[in-house]
């Protein structure tokens, strides 16, 4: 599979307001427009359609496009579900099963109030009792902060790392974000401004947590050979790999401090023949501070357990040794409730060069990392420029 | 809004009656002898149902938790701030509950932890966990 399939088309839409103003769909509508843009291609092109919001999602969208698939794909794993579904659609193109594929994500939880209640509002629009409404509601935990929080306090005992570690992921998040005119927080802060902005769930303050924005985004891919004849230079999938370990309850997740991407990050390495020293820009899913640590150390960037000191000192910021989050993250340019599509998009922009501000010299690598649920589902996607195949 | 009093099934029934008589019980599986929770129509490690309902003697440690504020969540408005906890109990089984009668700044990852019931409005009881300092 690796490099038999490319990215063509990328987009994403963000405000610094946070809002869009528009519905749902006409935001699909204008990502898809753009991404078949981008990739000079048409409507009538497409033949494979990847969207995971609403019942029968792919159907729904497909109907009200007119578009005929042969092949489609609802796969619905949270945040990560972008990743699966690029990770789907390079093995579909690999097989020739389809041609030219179309992953999109639009939602907008700021303009709209709300991602419907939390989880008890996601549970019950999907019908059916979760074991978590009997098991953990009762105790307050249902919201995926506190599950985030339970795997910070499990890291700090364990490893000894602290709140003032966490944060700094949030300053160096922040530092790009200053260079994204679409972010929604551009202001830097301090190590001392996230540890005094008020307490969510201990030990994750306001400023760990990720922002809740309106937003959309979509993708085209096709085949590497027929890549090589459109409007952008095409970027390649090297590697993919998903696992998950849980559902939507965080008591089920063994050990607290490794997550999926132990298994789905050596998966696409190895299928992309890299090491982490290879990656030239990381965008991993932020929904909180302690998301991006158990990335770091569970893809390999750093031991387990040494993500604390590893994140210290700017090495994820502008000029640091290991870009992180170029666009500023849910953290700080936004996220609409799945933000594995932002860092795709993002991925993709770096590795085709040649942004005004945040441009990382030279990028040829670059490692798109979602997850989903509470630390329940990941997917890692390598990209790559001509050069790597 | 209080603490959200949980609907059994035909599954979950005799945990929760067993918290009538204050007893914490835990779903078993016989050929594994390991004990399961949530509760299961099967045993997640054999996929066998020669399952059984055992006394846990409630003492533990916690494994990890979490002191949530209100702005964490709507749904807290009424217990926050609330040490919500993972609690590891000495039969192998982890379950979530919340550590009450202490000081929320002295609960410690690792901590010695017992069981202490909470009445629901039915005569059922909610376990929540406490130091244990015997």
């Amino acid at each position: 599979m690796r490099g038999a399939a490319a990215i063509v088309g990328a987009v994403d839409l963000a405000s610094p307001t946070g809002k869009l103003e528009r519905s749902v769909r006409q935001l699909e509508i204008e990502v898809i427009r753009g991404a078949l843009d981008d990739a000079g291609l048409a409507i009538g092109d497409v033949d494979a359609l990847f969207s995971c919001t609403g019942m029968m999602a792919s159907m729904e969208l497909a109907e009200y496009l007119r578009i005929q698939p042969r092949y489609t794909d609802t796969t619905m794993t949270g945040g990560s579900s972008f990743e699966v579904h690029v990770e789907h659609a390079a093995a579909a193109l690999a097989l020739g099963l389809c041609e030219v594929a179309v992953i999109v994500y639009a939602q907008t939880p700021r303009s709209s109030g709300g991602l419907g209640g939390g989880m008890g509002g996601a549970m019950a629009a999907m019908g059916g009792d979760m074991p978590m409404m009997e098991w953990d509601l009762p105790y307050g935990l249902g919201t995926p902060a506190s599950s985030y929080a339970l795997a910070a306090t499990r890291h700090f005992a364990q490893y000894g790392t602290s709140s003032e570690q966490l944060a700094e992921i949030a300053v160096s998040t922040r530092q790009w974000a200053a260079m994204n005119p679409n972010a929604r927080y551009r202001e830097p802060i301090t190590v001392e401004d996230v540890l005094s902005s008020p307490t969510i769930a201990a030990p994750l303050h306001k400023l760990d947590c990720c922002l809740v924005t309106d937003g959309a985004g979509a993708l085209v891919m096709t085949t590497a050979e027929r890549a090589r004849d459109l409007r952008r230079d095409p970027i390649y999938v090297l590697g993919a790999g998903t696992s998950h370990t849980h559902a939507m309850s965080i008591s089920q997740m063994r050990d607290l401090t490794v997550t999926a991407g132990a298994v789905s990050g050596p998966l696409a390495f190895a299928m992309a023949g890299i090491s982490a020293a290879d990656v030239d820009v990381l965008e991993t899913y932020d929904s909180f501070t302690i998301t991006v640590l158990l990335a770091l150390e569970d893809l390999g960037f750093c031991a387990k357990g040494e993500g604390g000191d590893f994140v210290t000192g700017g090495r994820l910021a502008p000029g640091g040794a290991l870009p992180t989050n170029t666009n500023g993250g849910g953290l700080s340019y936004t996220h609409p409730g799945m933000y594995g599509m932002f860092v795709l998009v993002e991925a993709v922009r770096q590795l085709r060069g040649g942004l005004a501000h945040r441009q990382v010299p030279d990028a040829k690598v670059a490692v798109a990392h979602g997850c989903g649920g509470v630390l329940s589902s990941t997917s890692t996607v390598v990209l790559g420029t001509e050069e790597t195949l | 809004m209080p603490r959200l009093e949980p609907k059994a099934s035909a599954l979950t029934e005799p945990f929760w009656e067993a918290t009538r008589e204050r007893r914490l019980v835990l779903q078993w599986c016989r050929p594994c002898d390991a004990g399961i929770h949530y509760p299961r129509w099967a045993c997640p490690s054999c996929l066998g149902d020669d399952l059984e309902w055992r006394q846990s003697a409630g003492r533990g440690s916690l494994y990890s938790f979490s002191i949530a504020t209100a702005s964490a969540s709507p749904m807290l408005a009424d217990l926050a701030p609330v040490a919500i906890a993972l609690v590891e109990l000495d039969e192998g089984v982890r379950l979530v509950s919340n550590v009450v009668d202490v000081d929320l700044d002295a609960i410690e990852v690792g901590m010695a932890v017992r069981v202490r019931w909470e009445s629901m409005s039915d005569g059922r009881h909610f376990p929540l966990f406490a130091p244990d300092r015997d």
